[in-house]
């Protein structure tokens, strides 16, 4: 922490270094872009190649072992561009996907990328409120455990957080339909078995509704993600806690409340912000689940039927999609990152 | 270290030694950890109750044909868990169920180790160009959706456990991959690595005689807590309808019963005992490793 001191004082005393530091993080962000258009260009590349190793003829797959004639069978293959050479096929594909045209659903006879966009907004809101949800539970349960540690409320944190952490999270969102939707014994009916609206509702009676309907989906996601923040945020927080700069901030005479929140916990929060976003892998597989077993309309469920078909064209764009996703933001809580903790990127 | 050194012995038998020593000194530490204890008690009762499935249900559990029960018929004496819709005894699938479920997530942890220690090591011993590459590749593959890329796996390929195993195996490799690389820089820098180079020690010498031995301990603690990825995994796959159809798995019965209507039917009987063993396995290996993780590396220990 001395070593800090001693670095940051004369960035603010003299313009030199400062200006140094800001060409410093023009590097780092252009070295950070450079780094993700590279991986989405290697997205875009496996994204053609994975699904030209199927087994077996697409139109075949796609007709569902329909007897079909020839020239019928030439015109869907022409249709999909299949009668082209791969190394045409390939250039198309780029070509198209860059102008986000990610070929003909076989299921739904329509653009992949219309499916794509109506589903998003109905991801969002799910994924939205369940992410500030349990990175809200996650870091506040995780600083309490580890200001605590070894004590027994940390002890059953930790222990629940694993065992949560260890549940399929489509067995719990099974669970909590029989229990909440269906009912069992006493219990009735309480919420939606699934579906995102009942319909013929608007306005309030409309947002209502579809909170109805979010409550079982969120509590399932919050529920198995929430332990992977609480475990990172607690153990962030241990690392910290064994600094000097807390004992100098105690012998002050602060509260512990106040060494907590002021000292120890915004230093921890760095690693834990990165993490967050490092895991949102996790958090794409979660709602793919979730999404398919509450039947909300969204791209997991989409995944999901697009899969049983199996519909190739929406299935790579998904993956296209899903995997873009991650990587852009990843990139930019790699680009937030040296703003909160200056030591980064220099 | 207060045993009085042993004279007169070989290289072999002193090696030996210190080997055992380790492993008793590790043993001694694990002990004092009672979740890694309770972790490995479940494992031990799981892996009995595998192996010994061919002499308690048979393979027969599983046969659609002559089943002994009505379809969907609650617990009962007879049946403990009740039965599916085809009349199988829930109880005898659930428990030959867990030969598939462990296999494949054992199967799957050492191949997605094994890949993530060989690119770890080269990648750590062998700086420059090569480590580069490869490190990209790692990192690449580290924020890939891994459940999204093992799915559009399982799909391009034919279904069968092969499939499901080389799906979780080649897209959960790149954790290993980063951590048997730090350590490997580690070691590396040691002066007894530069001892034996100069001594002559090539390549393939330093890193199987040098570099393996001190990420071995690493390497079994990541499987360990690898193997309840690869359950959970391998649940998800079969419960998306991408696991192999013709053999009975925990997340298949979940398929099952979901399929069969046991959701909106209330049979909760049905779904809880395959959830329950996903979960009671996957979080032993899950408390396993931590308790390795944090016997070998008393730093971390204090966040375990």
């Amino acid at each position: 922490m001395a070593a800090d001191v001693t670095s940051a004082a004369p960035v603010e005393e003299t313009a030199g270094p400062g200006a140094g530091t800001r060409t410093g993080y023009v590097r780092y962000v252009v070295g950070k872009l450079a780094g993700a258009a590279v991986s989405l260009l290697a997205v875009l590349v496996t994204g053609f190649f994975l699904f030209r190793l199927i087994p077996g003829d697409p139109v075949k797959t796609m007709t569902g072992g329909r007897p079909i004639s020839a020239g019928q069978l030439a015109e869907y293959r022409r249709e999909f561009g299949l009668d082209l050479p791969l190394w045409e096929q390939f250039t198309d594909y780029c070509g198209k996907a860059l102008t986000g045209d990610l070929g003909t659903s076989y299921q739904f006879k329509a653009p992949v990328i219309d499916r794509i966009t109506e589903a998003l907004p109905n991801t969002l809101l799910l994924t939205g409120t369940a992410f500030v949800l349990y990175t809200a539970l996650g870091m506040f349960l995780g600083t309490r455990s580890a200001w605590r540690h070894g004590s027994l409320s940390d002890r059953l944190n930790t222990g629940l957080a694993l065992t949560l952490y260890s549940v399929p999270s489509f067995w719990l969102g099974l669970l909590l339909i029989i229990v909440f939707s269906v009912g069992v014994g006493p219990i009735p009916g309480l919420f939606p078995t699934g579906g995102m609206e009942s319909g013929g509702k608007e306005g309030i009676a409309y947002v209502l509704d579809v909170a109805h309907h979010l409550v079982l989906p969120v509590v399932t996601l919050v529920a198995v993600e929430y332990g992977q923040t609480l475990l990172v945020t607690r153990s962030a927080l241990l690392d910290e806690m064994g600094s000097d700069y807390l004992t100098t901030a105690r012998a002050k005479g602060l509260r512990d409340d106040l060494v907590r929140r002021r000292h120890a916990v915004p230093n921890a929060l760095l690693p834990t912000v990165t993490l967050v976003f490092v895991n949102l892998g996790r958090t794409v597989a979660g709602v793919i689940l979730v999404e398919t077993v509450f039947s909300w309309p969204g791209l997991g469920g989409l995944f999901y039927q697009a899969l049983s078909v199996p519909d190739l064209p929406l299935v790579q764009g998904l993956f296209l999609f899903f995997a873009s996703a991650v990587i852009v933001m990843n990139t930019l809580a790699d680009l937030v990152y040296p703003l909160l903790d200056p030591r980064v990127g220099r | 270290m207060t045993t009085p050194p042993v004279v007169q012995a070989g290289p072999r038998a002193l090696a030996r030694q210190r080997r055992r020593r380790s492993a008793v000194r590790f043993w001694t530490r694990y002990r004092t950890h009672r979740a890694g204890l309770v972790g490995l008690a479940a494992l031990g009762l799981f892996a009995l109750i595998a192996l010994t499935a061919p002499l308690t249900v048979g393979s027969d559990v599983s046969s659609v044909t002559d089943a002994p029960g009505g379809p969907l018929e609650s617990p009962s004496a007879q049946f403990p868990l009740g039965t599916d819709q085809f009349g199988r005894n829930l109880l005898g699938l659930v428990v030959w169920g867990s030969r598939v479920s462990l296999l494949v997530g054992l199967l799957a942890a050492v191949l997605s180790v094994a890949i993530g220690a060989v690119v770890g090591i080269t990648a750590g011993h062998f700086r420059g160009a090569y480590g580069t590459v490869l490190m990209r590749i790692t990192d690449w593959f580290l924020v890939m959706p891994t459940l999204v890329l093992a799915i559009a796996l399982a799909t391009v390929m034919s279904r069968s456990l092969g499939t499901v195993i080389l799906a979780i195996g080649v897209t959960t490799w790149p954790t290993t991959a980063r951590l048997v690389r730090a350590q490997t820089l580690a070691v590396e820098s040691r002066p007894y690595i530069e001892r034996a180079r100069a001594l002559g020690g090539g390549h393939w010498h330093v890193m199987s005689r040098h570099v393996l031995p001190n990420v071995m301990p690493l390497i079994l603690a990541q499987t360990t807590l690898m193997v309840s990825t690869s359950i959970l995994t391998e649940a998800t796959l079969a419960f998306l309808g991408l696991g192999d159809p013709t053999v009975v798995s925990w997340g298949g019965l979940l398929q099952d019963a979901r399929e069969a209507g046991a959701v909106s039917a209330g049979d909760w009987w049905y779904l809880i005992p395959p959830g329950i063993a996903i979960a009671v396995v996957a979080l032993a290996f899950t408390l396993c490793g931590r308790a390795v993780e944090s016997v070998l590396n008393p730093r971390l220990g204090v966040a375990g």
